[in-house]
Formats: structure tokens, sequence, C-alpha cells
């Protein structure tokens, strides 16, 4: 009976099986499902130690914690850090509980966020606009100030705008783990917390520019890139180059024939896949320099592609959700007998609405 | 009646020092130990006395000693979280300040019981010269042979350090007392791992409060049976109780869990009963954290029977009717006390002392404790109730660490029991802001 192999264990998320490997996190084991059904990760990056556990975007309720002890547990978990155990069923987008605290959390993150989206470079790539479509409110309950920082300077390459901040802590385990040396950290406590530099010290480091790609808001820029274009009017295109401090493969970004940013390549969960250094992302800014491979596969999340929405970002869940919600019979008063029309009927128009955001043959 | 474990010579004077200390019977709890137990028999002893953790969360200590991972050529730790900083709590500043011997003595025996080497005592930051009179203990025992190499010629080597924190709320939490004894920010970690199996430099560590470590003196004098034989059902033992508010005697009492709350305010020998003149209105019973009582809550039962000073009975009913013996931080309220501003005072606090790790309760408690203070000073609307509900219920488990659930819980049980004073606050703003105004609408005044 000797098995050589780790033993498969098979978890249920949203009533759809998968098997994965002992030490598998409930939210990696959503990802393997597809996008349909893993929960959002606002501070959760799968290529930095430690992180996760802090934003609760991605609380989960589990009904039955194993095959072996089947009771449920108490609280809602953060997937990003719970292991899935074999025979575990965990209620994601089916359960209403896990819909509410997420409707909590988006309102909690933002309370204080300045909504600057018009101005925001991040906006089109952002987690949290994301985050907000999904589960946001189109209006807001709180009455008070927002929270707002002091402009803190960090050197020529990096704009720190702390107002937008949503305190991941990314780019702090992106500094400890891929750099030498860490000079930006989490000052301050509680709702005053803020990323900074000691006394405004300049951040200088070969790869200190991969903060800006973890970030999943638009607190840290890139200023060669700062107000240039928004990132659906820029065509994204894989390249790379002989780099001698890293990897070289990056993805460039067009307006028209220029390149006027460049960044690390990102997975389907916007995730970096590979780190990049910052002559490659701030100093090499011309076609010439790149060997170009294609156009970059633009996937979820995404409103870069073609230049408009695609339809696939859009869950279809959330179509079926607006018809329901947002559906309501018009009494319409007009004589519409003679022009022959009919009115759609509601189920008609529950069905149509999916179907007709589906992506195009 | 009571019985004395913790402060049966707290008023003998000198008690501080080394020699009176041991005039009195000390440290021969540290001998009996290492001379004639095995530590697996100190850790059944503390088993069967079935304490629990009296620094508000009620785990069984001796389940928590069970627990900790012995993995080989690992060292492992004991921290005593002497970090007391829930308001309304003084009773870890009280006996280290009254009795530093006890406590040292508690933490040689645990600390052979569970097989450290290296044991810390981390005191909030702000009681400084009780951490000079530890320190002088320390050095008073190690001077005696009780501490340092070689204890009573066992072969069992012991080091005692003394860590002020920051005077941080949140390093009372475990696992961000660990963080913040590694010289990180007090930040609580994401759990499990627990303690037990990573702790203190990713070691098995067991967390224990001051008062739970010092128990495990009488434990080793008088063996876990007798101990388990003082108290009612699974709240076994005595505890010391911070009493403070309206009440004639304010002070430490050390009670028999099982003590009717009426009696602990009203007899003499306790708290002595409300000041003149007054009423008793509300009850906060284990700490600011815990859910408020009104009055007849405080006293009886749902089915009519008095309630009692334990973890179960002042938890009967849920939080519904019920509330948390936590750390014993006994506050009383009279008719004068206005609900609203206190709350608003307890909502400040934890708005103050959150962390900032995750987004609940880092925007949460500051949303609420503006909401509560707009109703104070008269600019509340009639949703903000409602609001304030909703907001508890979103911070409420969905947290890294407790403090998020600290955070609601006062929030919450106010406005389910005193809604009406809120309601009040808001439909007559006016009245409501005149210096002292009080609600003196109907309520269950005993």
């Amino acid at each position: 009976m000797e098995d050589t192999k780790p033993q498969l264990l098979k978890v249920t998320i949203d009533g759809i099986d998968v098997e994965v490997e002992p030490g598998t996190t409930i939210l990696q084991a959503a990802r393997k499902i597809g996008p349909a059904v893993a929960p959002p990760a606002m501070c959760y990056y799968e290529p930095l130690k430690g992180s996760g556990g802090k934003c609760r975007a991605c609380l989960v309720r589990v009904a039955a914690g194993s095959a072996k002890d089947p009771r449920p547990m108490p609280k809602l978990v953060a997937s990003c850090l719970t292991a899935v155990q074999d025979g575990m069923i965990v209620e994601n987008e089916t359960n209403p509980q896990v819909i509410e605290a997420r409707n909590g959390i988006v309102e909690f993150l933002l309370l204080n966020h300045p909504l600057d989206c018009p101005v925001c470079d991040q906006a089109g790539e952002c987690d949290l606009q994301n985050f907000a479509f999904d589960h946001g409110k189109a209006t807001t309950r709180y009455e008070e100030d927002r929270r707002t920082f002091e402009k803190q300077d960090i050197g020529p390459y990096i704009q720190l705008h702390m107002t937008r901040c949503i305190l991941c802590y990314r780019c702090v385990y992106t500094a400890d783990q891929i750099t030498n040396k860490r000079v930006h950290g989490v000052l301050g406590r509680g709702d005053a917390s803020e990323i900074g530099t000691y006394i405004e010290k300049a951040i200088d480091n070969d790869f200190s520019g991969n903060v800006i790609d973890v970030c999943p808001v638009g607190a840290l820029t890139d200023k060669t890139y700062r107000f240039k274009n928004r990132v659906w009017f820029t065509k994204p295109v894989d390249a790379h180059r002989n780099c001698p401090t890293c990897s070289g493969k990056v993805t460039l970004w067009y307006r028209g024939e220029e390149v006027i940013r460049v960044t690390a390549r990102k997975n389907e969960w916007n995730e970096v896949t590979e780190f990049i250094c910052n002559t490659c992302r701030f100093d090499t800014k011309k076609t010439s320099d790149w060997s170009i491979e294609g156009p970059t596969k633009i996937s979820r999340s995404s409103v870069i592609s073609a230049n408009k929405y695609r339809a696939d970002t859009i869950k279809p869940s959330f179509g079926q959700r607006l018809a329901a919600a947002e559906y309501k019979e018009v009494p319409d008063e007009r004589d519409t007998s003679q022009l022959g029309i009919k009115p759609l009927p509601p189920e008609r128009f529950a069905k149509t609405l999916p179907s007709a955001m589906a992506p195009e043959p | 009646m009571a019985t004395k474990i913790l402060t049966q010579y707290i008023d003998v004077p000198g008690i501080e020092t080394f020699d009176v200390y041991r005039k009195q019977g000390g440290y021969t709890a540290v001998e009996k130990a290492i001379k004639t137990m095995t530590p697996e028999a100190i850790v059944e002893e503390v088993k069967k006395a079935g304490v629990r953790g009296r620094g508000g969360a009620g785990f069984p200590m001796g389940m928590k000693w069970s627990f900790l991972a012995k993995p080989e050529g690992v060292p492992r730790y004991l921290v005593c979280n002497a970090d007391e900083s829930e308001p309304g709590t003084f009773k870890d500043h009280y006996l280290m300040k009254n009795l530093p011997h006890l406590l040292i003595e508690g933490m040689i025996i645990s600390s052979f019981a569970l097989g450290a080497n290296k044991s810390f005592i981390y005191v909030r930051g702000e009681l400084m010269y009780v951490i000079r009179i530890l320190e002088k203990a320390i050095a008073e025992a190690k001077a005696k042979g009780f501490l340092g190499k070689n204890i009573l010629g066992s072969g069992y080597d012991l080091e005692l350090i003394v860590q002020p924190g920051g005077g941080a709320y949140i390093c009372g939490e475990e696992t961000a007392l660990l963080e913040s004894l590694e010289g990180k920010r007090g930040n609580p970690r994401n759990k499990p791992p627990f303690p037990a199996v990573k702790g203190l430099y990713q070691c098995p560590t067991v967390v224990n409060n001051v008062e739970s470590i010092a128990t495990t003196t009488w434990i080793v004098h008088n063996g876990g049976d007798a101990y388990a034989a003082i108290g009612i059902g699974r709240s076994t033992g005595t505890k010391l109780i911070s009493a403070s508010g309206h009440i004639n005697k304010p002070g430490v009492y050390e009670i028999d869990l099982g003590v009717p709350v009426e009696d602990f305010i009203y007899a003499d020998e306790w708290c002595g009963g409300i000041r003149p003149g007054h009423k008793f209105k509300a009850l906060v019973a284990g700490g600011s954290s815990v859910p408020i009582l009104p009055a007849n809550l405080a006293l009886t039962l749902e089915n009519g029977d008095k309630r009692l000073m334990t973890y179960e009975s002042l938890s009967e009913g849920g939080f519904k009717t019920g509330t948390m013996l936590g750390s014993g931080g006994f506050i009383v309220f009279d008719e004068t006390s206005c609900i609203v501003r206190n709350t608003w005072n307890f909502s400040r606090f934890y708005h103050h002392e959150s962390c900032g790790q995750c987004s609940p309760c880092r925007e949460g408690t500051g949303w609420m404790e503006k909401v509560l203070h707009r109703i104070e000073y008269g600019h509340g609307h009639q949703q903000d109730i409602d609001l304030l509900v909703d907001v508890a219920s979103k911070i409420e488990g969905n947290t890294i660490c407790p403090l998020g659930d600290a955070a609601a819980w006062p929030v919450a049980s106010a406005i389910r029991h005193f809604r009406e004073e809120f309601q009040w606050h808001i439909d007559n703003p006016t009245e409501a802001t005149q210096p002292g105004a009080v609600y003196r609408g109907e309520m269950a005044l005993v």
C-alpha cells in the first residue's frame, strides 16, 4: 500500500469538485476551478511569502471542515491562508453571509479611499475597482471627512499617493523579499497607519519599481508614466531583452508607435510572474531595445483588450443578479397597440441580458 | 468563605522582598516541584485543577499546556502576558506590584513544567515602576539560587527576562505580543499556526496571563483536585476582580467563582453597594470589551435565578441577555451615567488601539467612533442606530484577532439594551447635549 505520490485532496467549492495537492489553500483550489468561483484577493499575492489575511476580502464559509470531521467552521475564514482538507465543502458566492461580509469589506475599504478613479493611473487595472464593481454599492453611508495624507517624496521613479492606499502590505513584502534592503514600511497605527520611508528617505534600489506592479490600487504609480494615458488606450505587447540584472521579460504598453510604459508580465490573477529591474522598467523605452514577442493575452479583470469592455470580464452571475434586482415593471401609459410592439416579459429580460453579454463567437 | 489563593499574604509588610516572602512559605512550591515532581505531573495537576485562562478568553490552561508541541532540539518558551490594558482591569498590576515573587515563583514552576529554559514577562510599558519591582525581585531570586543555572542543584536552568512593551493595547493579544517581543511591529498573526506550535521565534510557545501563572504555586502545594473543589462546575478556583465605577469600595477582590453578582456588588466584604443615594443602572462585567448589561439582566438570569460570577452563568443567554467574565474588569454604572457617552468612550479607545492591519477593524472602529461622537454631540440622524448595528455586525468575526469583536460587542450590546437612550439623544439634541444631561426615561434601575 506504499504510495509515493502525495494523496490528492478532494474539495468542493460552490458545488464544484476539484482535486488538489495537500497544503493548497482554499483560494488556490478555487483559482484552479476558474475565475467564476475564485474569491477576490486584495492583499494576497502568491509570489510573496507571508502575504494575505489582511484585507479579509477573500472570506469564505467552510460548511464542512473535512470528511473526517464534517463540522462547519464557526467563523468565516480567510481563504488565502486556510489549507484545504480532504472532503472540505466551501461556500463562496453561494453563501449570502459571505456576500454580506464582502459587501462590508468593500464599504470599509472605500470609506477612506478618495475615489479619484477619473484621474488615477491605476484605473482600468485596479483590483479595488474590480472588487467594488462586484460587491460595492453606488452610494456611501459615510459622512465624515475622508482621511488624507501629506504627499511624500520617495524618489525619482515612484509616486506614493498614500490617500489611495488600502494597506495590503504587498509593497512591504516585495521590498523585503526581492530587494536587499527595505527602506519603506508601515508607520503609525490603526487608521492613521501609512506607508512611508523614514524621514522621506528616497527608495533607491534596482528592483524597487516592482512595488508599482504589486500595488492593488493607485497608491504607488510610475512617475515616468504618470498622467500620460489611460490604460485602455494603450496596447500591451510582450517583449524581452538581454538584461544583466533581471529576466528581461516584460510587457510594453504602446500608444501609437511610442512605448509609454514598461511593466512586468502578469498572469490572469494580476500577479507578476517574473519581477523586473528598474533599468528595464524606467529607462528602456525604445522599441529598438526590445525583441517583440507578440500581443499580450489579456484575460479577466481588464478593460484593456481591444480598447473596450470585454464581455467575459463580467461574470454571468452579475448580469442575472442585476436583472433580478434592477428589473421593475414600468407602467407605460402610451398606447402602443397600433405600433405592434409587445413589451418584453421579465423572465425574457433576465435571460437575454447575460447572453447578450456573452463573448462574440 | 472566600479562599485566598493569590492574595493571602498581600497585606504582610515587606512582602515584595525575598526574605519576607520566603518567611511566609514562599518558594517552597518551587522546591516541591523541582525536587519531587516531574514536569508531566505538574501539567497533570494543572489540568485537574481546571484553571481557565484569566486574561479574558477563559481557555483551559492545562489544555493549552498539553497542546505545546515538543519537537527535539527546538527550544520552548513560556511568555507571561502582563500587558494588561483592558479598560477596567487592573488586577495584574496589583498582583505584580504587591507580590512580585508570587509571579516569579509561578513562572519558575510553569517553565519547569513546560521545559522552557528562557521565559519572558512582557509588561506594558506604562508600568515602569512595576518592571523595576520585578527586576529587583528576579535579582533576589537569582542570588538565592532559584533562578539561573542549575536551580536547587537539579540541573534545570531558567533565565527570566522582563520585557517592557510600548504601551499598545493590541500587544496584549498573544500573537501580537510575540511579534512585539521579537522586536517587530505589534501586529497579530494569522492563526493557525497557533503559538503552541509556532510562537516566539517560530518555536513552540505558551502565553499565559499573570494571574493564571500565579495560581500554579498554590496548585503545586495543594494539588489540582483541591483547586477544582473551589468554584462551580467548569469555573474552578478563585478569580481576581477589579471592581470600579459607582460603588462604595472600588478595588481588587479575590472571590471564589460562583459568588452571586448581587452579593458581589452589595456585600460589605466586596464592593459595598452602589454609592449612597443612587441606583444601579448597568454593568460591564469583564472589562470594556464584553457586552454591557442593564441592571436587571446583570443580577438575574432570564429564568429568575441569580446570576453568578462564573464563566458559564455570566454568558448565560448568549449575547442577547448575557455577557462574559472576560478579564474580570467589573465596572458598575449608576443612573447618572450616560450610556451613549460611555459607548463612545469605549469606541474611541478601540479606534485608537486598532493596529490597522486588517480592513474591517481599521476602518470600522473609526467609523463607529465618528457616528457615536455625532450622536453624543447632538448631530445624530435617525438611521444612525441601525448603521451602528450594521457596521458592528460587519466587523464582528471578520477580523484577524479578537480586537474587532471587542470593538463591536460594546456598541452592539449598548444598542441592544439601551436603544431608547440612543434614540433620545437623536430626538432631543439640545437637551441631550446640556452639561451633565442623562436620559431619565423608563429603564430598569435596581
